[in-house]
């Protein structure tokens, strides 16, 4: 039979019409053989646009669809959908990519033409060799990992188990809560972070959907969209979950204190210990690294005075599989590390911190119950917050950390409230865009805070007069008032920024995420898809994909949440259907492909003598195809009669 | 061929894209407008390693100067290991181009992922510049005699 095929040339209003001839191209297409309807039209993805396409079927008949204009990841679920309404099979269409690859990267019209003609061209002699194809359809597994318990991770691990289905929530650290946990008052409602977190934090412990597994990791991540499998490494406690109920006796009686990292070490802590009182699990974890009985073999102190014979240090590290439908990682930010810009002095000079460690400072339960005090336990009489540390500069992250505007102005207030201090802000641009922040900014500008516009240069102790003697002297240009001032002050804060997790290129490589230039994860629209990833079923939600303040990160937990819940209650999920297949006529029985398959799904018929692929297991990669000698597999949609096509129609 | 208003040659170059990495990262190139030279005419493949060797000859005796494959770095794929597996077969197509006297600058193996379309964009241009430099490849009476 000689085939039909229609040809559409999208304009994409003037986003492919601006470059492209798409008259010149729809008139060369139908001079193809076998072309009998060619068009340009202004939105071919419109109602009308896809009608013209149905009635073209209809009509005349159309056995074979061409559509130029977008990328297929944007809209080749959108036109397979309208052939296979004017009842053709949606793999006799195919996408032929004009705009992101063709108009988008040229400003010459001729050059843009000519390789909208080739691209057009290859996928017509491609479709002819198009053959119908079935869906593949798999059951949706309805449980979820989601891997992070900070606020966004906790936000959607109550979405989902709120709606009954079950969640797998993995946490590194003791406690779930992320860095929110940590923080006294967030901005601009200076509401208390632990009062609106921690009833967050119980229900996600005594929720029956949520199995939380804290000091944990994900190891492997493996399968695809409605059926994975996910390998968590559960790190030992030496203490019984089951069995403790959180009484905090062990961490009285344990004799040894070590620096606490949940306060930034400005506080202490035992070598058995939960991070905060209020830790979720309340499952205290013991230290082995610095723990009496793992170092020197003697104490057992915590053992012999835990009412329910909790305490275990024969735990072992041990691995358990999970199998999930779908994965929400929500792993978060590190903190910009401050002593990388030496010339802030931050290590050298004691009265030097970080915002963090402000936090902890002026935290109710914090190292020093809320009082901000120097070093040396005295109350400072001026304080210098400094914006931008480790942001928007070239020399070590170029973009904007968000948050850190007005948690500076926060930090400011903070100061204000609770000292008599002097408090200067120094800033580049003060960015205060979000529900009530400018309205913060303003309020501060009343409270009595000088601001000084321009980056600081250096934080010096080397004093030039007797004003400055004993103090921390930052020196900063003012570019409104163009000179440069130098301000004594007691207490610096640096504004630290927010960065990818150190360890995210691992995570990325596990979940199969691809990362933007910063580091961050990726989503896949940064517009229309701003939690999905390329990976069908893999969602990210909070700071893992770019700094984000909480009502952001809670937000985009949630979002997650939808699209997961959105995907489970399809109950099933289609896949490509481009696995691989053998002829076993022609198959020789080398085995070359059995040992080339990644997911094990081919295997060897010793009776008949040829590979025999599974084709519940092949994932359609296309490597044993290529690797054939005897030409016998092929890969459906990818057949090597298409691919040729392909080739031929760019080289004539 | 001659391509736009110079004279000059313009190589013709297929490219094998992985959907998951460099093809995505290709869209990108687009999606941020960056400009890049038109050679490199795009064939969406779901794994590097789906790449036979043979669509590589073909494409050079058919008429192509010059093939780039490109796919998801190391470690990256989504296929796992796909992409091993085009490293070591590259290896090997290169030995064999080589004998037959093609320019290894002709043929190309790149890693770019998908938020890489800066990286795809300049890719293009330094093949396309160096073949173009090379001049066209001539397979008919160059190779095959």
């Amino acid at each position: 039979m000689v085939e039909k095929i229609g040809v559409y040339i999208c304009h994409c209003g003037t986003n492919i019409a601006r470059t492209v001839d798409c008259k010149a191209v729809a008139g060369y297409a139908l001079g193809l053989p076998n072309v009998v309807v060619a068009r340009d039209y202004l939105y071919t993805c419109s109602d009308p646009g896809q009608e013209m396409i149905k009635n073209d079927i209809r009509e005349s008949g159309l056995t074979r669809v061409v559509v130029a204009s977008c990328s297929p990841l944007m809209h080749e679920t959108t036109f397979r959908r309208a052939v296979a309404d004017a009842g053709l099979n949606p793999f006799l269409f195919q996408m032929a990519n004009i705009r992101e690859q063709c108009s988008w990267i040229s400003e010459n019209r001729e050059l843009a033409t000519t390789r909208a003609k080739a691209i057009v061209g290859a996928a017509v002699m491609r479709v002819e060799f198009n053959e119908p194809l079935e869906v593949q359809k798999v059951p949706m597994n309805p449980n979820v990992l989601i891997v992070g318990g900070g606020i966004a991770g906790i936000e959607a691990a109550l979405q989902i188990a709120d709606s009954g289905k079950r969640v797998y929530l993995v946490e590194k650290e003791p406690t779930i809560g992320g860095y929110m946990a940590r923080f006294d008052k967030t901005f601009p409602t200076l509401d208390c972070a632990a009062c609106i977190l921690t009833p967050k934090m119980v229900s996600v412990g005594q929720h029956p959907n949520i199995e939380l597994l804290s000091y944990s990791d994900v190891t492997d991540f493996s399968g695809y969209v409605g059926n994975f499998t996910a390998r968590i490494r559960r790190r030992p406690r030496y203490v019984d979950e089951e069995k403790c109920t959180g009484c905090g006796q062990c961490e009285q009686k344990c004799p040894l204190s070590v620096l606490s990292e949940f306060d930034c070490g400005l506080g202490k802590r035992k070598a058995i210990y939960r991070p905060f009182p209020q830790a979720v699990p309340s499952t205290p974890v013991i230290d082995r690294e610095h723990c009496l009985f793992f170092t020197k073999g003697v104490c057992r102190v915590c053992e012999k005075f835990c009412p329910r014979g909790a305490i275990n240090f024969e735990q072992k590290e041990r691995f358990i599989d999970v199998q999930v439908g779908s994965a929400i990682i929500a792993t978060g930010f590190d903190l910009f590390d401050a002593s990388r810009v030496k010339e802030y002095g931050y290590g050298k000079f004691p009265n030097v911190i970080t915002s963090l460690e402000f936090e902890r400072l002026t935290h109710a339960s914090g190292p020093t119950v809320g009082k901000i005090v120097l070093k040396n336990g005295r109350t400072p009489e001026s304080v210098a917050v400094v914006h931008c540390v480790g942001s928007r500069d070239n020399n070590y992250n170029e973009y904007c950390s968000r948050v850190c505007c007005m948690y500076s102005l926060k930090i400011a207030h903070l100061v204000r409230e609770k000292t008599d201090a002097k408090v200067y802000e120094f800033y580049i641009d003060m960015r205060a865009a979000g529900k009530g922040y400018e309205e913060f900014y303003k309020r501060l500008l009343r409270e009595d805070v000088t601001f000084s516009r321009g980056r600081v240069a250096e934080i010096t102790d080397v004093a030039q007069n007797s004003s400055e003697n004993g103090k921390l002297i930052v020196v900063a240009e003012d570019t409104l008032l163009s000179i440069v001032k130098r301000i004594p002050v007691d207490m610096v804060i640096l504004s630290v920024g927010l960065e990818a997790r150190r360890d995210a290129l691992q995570v990325a490589h596990i979940f199969r995420i691809s990362r933007s230039k910063d580091g961050f994860f990726l989503e896949k629209h940064p517009k229309l898809a701003p939690v999905s990833t390329a990976g069908d079923g893999i969602f990210i939600a909070g700071s893992c994909q770019g700094p984000k303040d909480i009502p952001d990160s809670v937000a985009q937990g949630a979002a997650a949440a939808a699209n997961v819940l959105s995907l489970i209650d399809r109950k099933e999920v289609e896949l490509e259907p481009t696995i691989a297949l053998i002829d076993e006529d022609s198959c020789s029985g080398c085995k070359i492909c059995i040992g080339l398959c990644p997911y094990n799904a081919i295997s060897f018929d010793e009776p008949s003598g040829h590979a025999v692929i599974t084709g519940a297991l092949c994932k359609g990669c296309g490597v044993c195809v290529a690797a054939c000698p005897s030409g016998a597999i092929e890969q459906q949609n990818f057949t090597n009669r298409q691919l040729t096509a392909e080739v031929e129609a760019i080289c004539a | 061929m001659v391509i736009g208003l110079s004279t000059r040659f313009e190589p013709k170059i297929v490219g094998f894209l992985c959907r998951w990495c460099a093809y995505t990262g290709a869209d990108l190139a687009g999606t941020s407008r960056i400009k890049y030279p038109p050679n490199v005419t795009p064939i969406r493949v779901n794994c590097s390693g789906r790449v036979d060797p043979t669509f590589v000859l073909k494409a050079l005796a058919s008429g192509a100067d010059g093939v780039l494959i490109a796919g998801c770095h190391p470690g990256d794929c989504h296929y796992t290991s796909g992409n091993v597996k085009t490293i070591r077969r590259f290896k090997l197509l290169q030995r064999m181009l080589n004998q037959f006297g093609v320019e290894k600058e002709r043929v190309r193996l790149e890693w770019v992922s998908a938020s890489e379309g800066e990286r795809y964009a300049r890719i293009v241009e330094s093949m396309t510049k160096e073949i173009r430099s090379l001049g066209p490849l001539e397979w008919k009476t160059k190779v095959e005699a």
